[in-house]
C-alpha cells in the first residue's frame, strides 16, 4: 500500500489488517506426493503451490538425481484459477456461495494432475497440466498465428516442437452438478481411483469420475417429515484401502461405518461409533459440543480421528463403544460455552489431520493457535500461526494458555483470546513433517528441520 | 454458566417454605434464588436460541447444521420446562391472556401496567423496536391482575409475572430485528397497518411506528423460519380463535405454524396460535414468592428484555 511522506505518521495498520472476505482460505490439501499444495478460498479461487525442487548436494561419485527435493524446498505459487462463480438458485431465491468447501486431489496417473473442488452445490474436476513445448513452423499460419497469404508460400516445412517457457494450464474436465439439495460439506476420492463420494447435510452420493449426469445415492437421512429432523451429516470419507467402506459423522457426535457391499442404500450402518454421554456433565450445550466437525481415517486405515468442539478423539475401527484416545484441545472454553453460543463460535467447524506415520494428530483452535498431540506420549503442544511472531525460518515456540496456577511470561489469558482468529483448515504432508495452516487469508507452511545436533525436531516457518 | 450436575426439581422448592422458622426461610429463599437464577439463565438461553433461528440470512441459505442444533437446544429447554411445569403454566396463562384480549382486534396488547413499568424502568432509552402498543383494555387488565394474584400464591416457580408480561412477551418478536432489518424495511404492508393504527392509544408515542415494524418483522420472521428449515411444507393453518386476527395476519406465511411445531416438538402442548411462541419468549423467569415484589420482578424482567435488545 503506497504511503505519502505526509501520511507517514498516520497509522495504516487498520488497512493492513483489513481482510477481504473473498481471500479467506476455506480449504487446504496436499496432493498424494506432497509436491503440490492446493488452497481454496471464499472467492471461489484455487491456488496451487508447488514445492521447489532443490538439487541436493551429493558426495562425489554419486549420481545426482534431477528433481530431488532438498531440505529447504519451499512452496511457490504454481497456478491460480477461478474454480467456482457465485450462482443463484432461482427456485428458492437464494444465492449459492462460490466458497470452495473442499479440495481433494486424485492419485496421479500421468503427467497431469487432477483435483476435485466443490462449493455448496457443484463439484468440479480440474486438470492441471504443464506445457513447455510449442509447435512452430506452420505452413499456413505465421508466427503470430495469422493466416498467411497462400501466394507467399513457396516451400513446405514440417512444424517442429520447440521448448518454451513453462506454462501451467488448468482446464475443467468435469462438472458434477445438480446432485445435492443441501450444502456439500465433504468429498472423498475412493481408493479404486474411479469413484468418489460427496456428502451434504442429509445425503451422500457416489459418483463415477467419468460420468457427470448421474450419481448413486448411498446414504439418505432425510426424514419424511422435515419437522422431525434432529441430526445432520457433518463429514464423510472413504476408507484409504477398502473401496467398499466409508464413514460419516453426524451432528449428534456419532460415526457410522458403512459397507457398500451390504446394500445399495447404506442407511443402515455396519458399525456405529458412539461414546455414551457422561450424565454428570450434561448441559444445554452438550449436544452442540459433541457435534463432529471432521472425520479422517488414519493412513493405515485402522483408526478414525474425529474433532468435536472441545476435543479430538481417536477411534479404533474394531471398537464401537468409545474412542481409544481423547485429547482436550481447549478445555478452558468449557465454562464459556454460553458466550460462545451467543457469538456463534460454538458452531465453528475445526478440521483435524494425521501425520504420515499416524503417530501425531493436529487440529486448530482460536487466537491463531493450533494443537499437536503425540499419540505415544499423550502430550499436547500449542503452537501459533501468526505473522507478527514468526519470521521466515524462525523456530516455532510453544504457547501456553493461562488457566490458573503459576503464570509464566508469554502465557495467554483465556479472556484475551481472539475468537476471530480461528485455525479451521490445515493439512499435513503425506510423507514428511511439513504442515500447512490456513489462518484467515494467510497460509503458513511449517517444515520440520531435523538437524543432527538438536534433540528433537523443531519447526521452521515459511509464510506465504 | 449453567449449574452442572443436579437438576433442580420444581417439587423440591415447593416443599421447603412449608416448614416454619427463620433458617428454613433463609435456606428456602436461597434455594429459590438459585432456582430462579437457573431458570433465568435457561430462559435467556431459550430466547437467544429463538432469536438465532429467526435471524435471517436473507441472501444465502442458512446453515442447516447450525439450525438443527439450535432447534434441538430449544426443544431440550422446552422439554425441561414442561417437566418442571413451567411450560404448562406459561401456556395456560398466555391462553387466558389471549382470551381476555377481546377488546381490540389486534393481539398486540400491552397494558397500561406495562407502560407504567416502562417509564419506571427508564434509565435507558426505549429502543425503537420496543413497540408499546396501548390498549383500550381495562377488562383485560383486570383479568390479568387476577391472574397475577392467583399465580402469586404459587411457590418458587411462580408465573405471577406472566400476565402483565404477556403483552411484553410479544415484544421479543421484535428482538429478532437486527438494525439491518430496520434499514431494509421500507414501509411495506402499510395498508394492513391502518387497522392497528386506529386502535393505537396515544399513551405511547412510538406505538404506531413500532407497530408497523413489528408486523414487518413478523413477516420477515416467517420468511426466515421457512428458510431456516428449507423445505417445510405449507400446511393448513390452525384455526385462529379470532377472525379479526386471521384477517390481520392473512398475509403471514403459514409455514410459520410449522416452525412452531418443530420448536415445541410436542403435540401434547395445547396448540398455540401463530405468535404464541414469540409471546412466550423472554422474561418468564420465576418471581419471588410474594406478590408485593412482583412489580420489582417485572422491572427485572424488563431489564432482562432490555439487555437482550441492547445486547443483540
Amino acid at each position: 500500500m503506497g504511503e505519502d511522506t505526509e501520511s507517514s505518521k498516520v497509522n495504516h495498520s487498520f488497512l493492513r489488517d483489513y481482510v477481504t472476505e473473498a481471500d479467506v482460505i476455506s480449504t487446504v490439501e496436499f496432493n498424494h506426493t506432497g509436491d503440490l499444495l492446493a488452497t481454496g478460498d471464499k472467492g471461489g479461487r484455487v491456488v496451487v503451490f508447488q514445492r521447489e525442487t532443490v538439487v541436493g548436494h551429493k558426495p562425489k561419485g554419486e549420481l545426482e538425481q534431477v528433481g530431488e527435493t532438498g531440505e529447504s524446498g519451499e512452496y511457490n505459487v504454481y497456478s491460480t484459477f477461478q474454480s467456482h462463480e457465485p450462482d443463484f438458485d432461482y427456485l428458492k431465491s437464494l444465492e449459492i456461495e462460490e466458497k470452495i468447501n473442499k479440495i481433494r486431489w486424485l492419485p496421479q496417473q500421468n503427467a497431469a494432475h487432477f483435483l476435485l473442488s466443490t462449493n455448496d452445490k457443484t463439484i468440479k474436476l480440474w486438470k492441471v497440466s504443464e506445457r513447455d513445448k510449442q509447435p512452430e513452423g506452420y505452413n499456413l499460419k505465421d508466427e503470430e498465428g495469422r493466416v498467411k497469404d497462400i501466394s507467399t508460400v513457396t516451400s513446405l516445412q514440417v512444424p517442429v516442437l520447440r521448448p518454451t517457457d513453462l506454462m501451467v494450464e488448468v482446464r475443467p474436465r468435469r462438472v458434477f452438478s445438480n446432485g445435492h439439495t443441501y450444502h456439500v460439506n465433504s468429498i472423498s476420492v475412493n481408493s479404486d481411483g474411479e469413484t468418489y463420494l460427496s456428502a451434504d447435510d442429509l445425503r451422500i452420493n457416489m459418483w463415477h469420475l467419468g460420468i457427470t449426469d448421474r450419481s448413486f445415492n448411498i446414504v439418505d437421512i432425510k426424514p419424511a417429515n422435515m419437522e422431525e429432523l434432529t441430526e445432520v451429516i457433518t463429514a464423510a470419507e472413504f476408507h484409504p484401502h477398502h473401496c467398499h467402506l466409508f464413514v460419516y459423522s453426524s451432528s449428534k457426535g456419532s460415526l457410522r461405518l458403512c459397507d457398500m457391499r451390504a446394500s445399495a442404500l447404506c442407511d443402515k450402518h455396519t458399525k456405529l461409533f458412539e461414546e455414551p454421554e457422561d450424565p454428570g456433565s450434561r448441559s444445554f450445550f452438550s449436544e452442540i459440543v459433541s457435534s463432529v466437525s471432521d472425520v479422517k481415517f488414519s493412513h493405515n486405515g485402522r483408526y478414525l480421528l474425529t474433532r468435536d468442539y472441545l476435543t479430538a478423539k481417536v477411534w479404533d475401527l474394531h471398537m464401537e463403544k468409545g474412542p481409544v484416545e481423547t485429547y482436550q484441545v481447549h478445555d478452558y472454553l468449557r465454562t464459556k460455552l454460553c458466550s460462545l453460543y451467543e457469538n456463534d463460535c460454538i458452531f465453528d467447524k475445526f478440521e483435524c489431520v494425521w501425520n504420515s506415520s499416524d503417530s501425531v494428530i493436529m487440529t486448530g483452535a482460536y487466537n491463531s493457535f493450533f494443537r499437536m498431540f503425540d499419540r505415544e506420549t499423550g502430550r499436547g503442544v500449542t503452537l501459533e500461526a501468526w505473522r507478527e511472531t514468526s519470521k521466515p525460518r524462525a523456530v516455532l515456540r510453544t504457547r501456553r494458555i493461562y488457566t490458573g496456577g503459576k503464570r509464566r511470561r508469554g502465557d495467554v489469558g483465556v479472556d484475551s483470546l481472539d475468537f476471530t482468529k480461528k485455525i479451521l483448515h490445515m493439512a499435513w504432508h503425506p510423507e514428511e513433517n511439513i504442515i500447512a495452516i490456513a489462518s484467515t487469508n494467510n497460509l503458513y507452511i511449517f517444515q520440520d528441520r531435523v538437524s543432527p545436533d538438536t534433540q528433537g525436531p523443531d519447526l521452521g516457518s515459511n509464510t506465504i | 454458566m449453567f449449574p452442572k450436575g443436579t437438576k433442580r426439581k420444581f417439587s423440591d422448592s415447593r416443599e421447603e417454605p412449608v416448614a416454619g422458622g427463620e433458617d428454613v426461610n433463609q435456606s428456602s429463599l436461597a434455594a429459590v434464588r438459585m432456582l430462579s437464577s437457573y431458570s433465568l439463565q435457561r430462559q435467556s438461553l431459550l430466547d437467544m436460541s429463538l432469536i438465532k433461528l429467526q435471524l435471517c440470512h436473507m441472501l444465502v441459505e442458512p446453515n442447516l447444521c447450525r439450525s438443527v442444533l439450535i432447534a434441538n437446544t430449544v426443544r431440550q429447554i422446552q422439554e425441561e420446562m414442561t417437566q418442571d411445569g413451567t411450560w404448562q403454566i406459561m401456556t395456560q396463562a398466555l391462553s387466558a391472556a389471549n382470551a381476555a384480549a377481546q377488546c381490540s382486534a389486534d393481539r398486540l396488547v400491552a397494558t397500561e401496567v406495562l407502560c407504567r413499568q416502562t417509564e419506571a424502568a427508564q434509565g435507558e432509552q426505549v429502543p425503537k423496536p420496543f413497540p408499546v402498543v396501548g390498549s383500550e383494555g381495562c377488562p383485560a387488565e383486570e383479568v390479568l391482575e387476577e391472574e397475577e394474584e392467583a399465580a402469586a400464591a404459587e411457590v418458587g416457580m411462580t408465573m405471577s409475572t406472566v400476565s402483565p408480561q404477556a403483552p411484553t412477551s410479544y415484544l421479543p418478536g421484535t428482538f429478532g430485528m437486527d438494525p439491518c432489518w430496520e434499514e431494509e424495511e421500507t414501509g411495506e404492508d402499510d395498508d394492513d397497518d391502518d387497522e392497528e393504527e386506529e386502535e393505537d392509544s396515544e399513551e405511547c408515542g412510538s406505538g404506531s411506528e413500532g407497530e408497523e415494524r413489528e408486523r414487518d418483522s413478523l413477516v420477515e420472521d416467517t420468511r426466515t423460519a421457512e428458510q431456516v428449515f428449507g423445505t417445510f411444507e405449507i400446511k393448513n393453518p390452525a384455526p385462529s380463535p379470532d377472525p379479526a386476527l386471521e384477517e390481520l395476519f392473512s398475509d403471514v406465511d403459514a409455514s410459520y405454524y410449522d416452525l412452531d411445531t418443530v420448536l415445541t416438538g410436542m403435540q401434547s402442548v395445547p396448540k398455540m396460535g401463530p405468535y404464541d411462541l414469540l409471546e412466550s419468549l423472554s422474561s418468564h423467569g420465576p418471581s419471588p414468592l410474594s406478590s408485593s415484589t412482583s412489580c420489582r420482578s417485572d422491572l427485572n424482567e424488563l431489564d432482562h428484555i432490555m439487555e437482550i435488545i441492547v445486547g443483540s
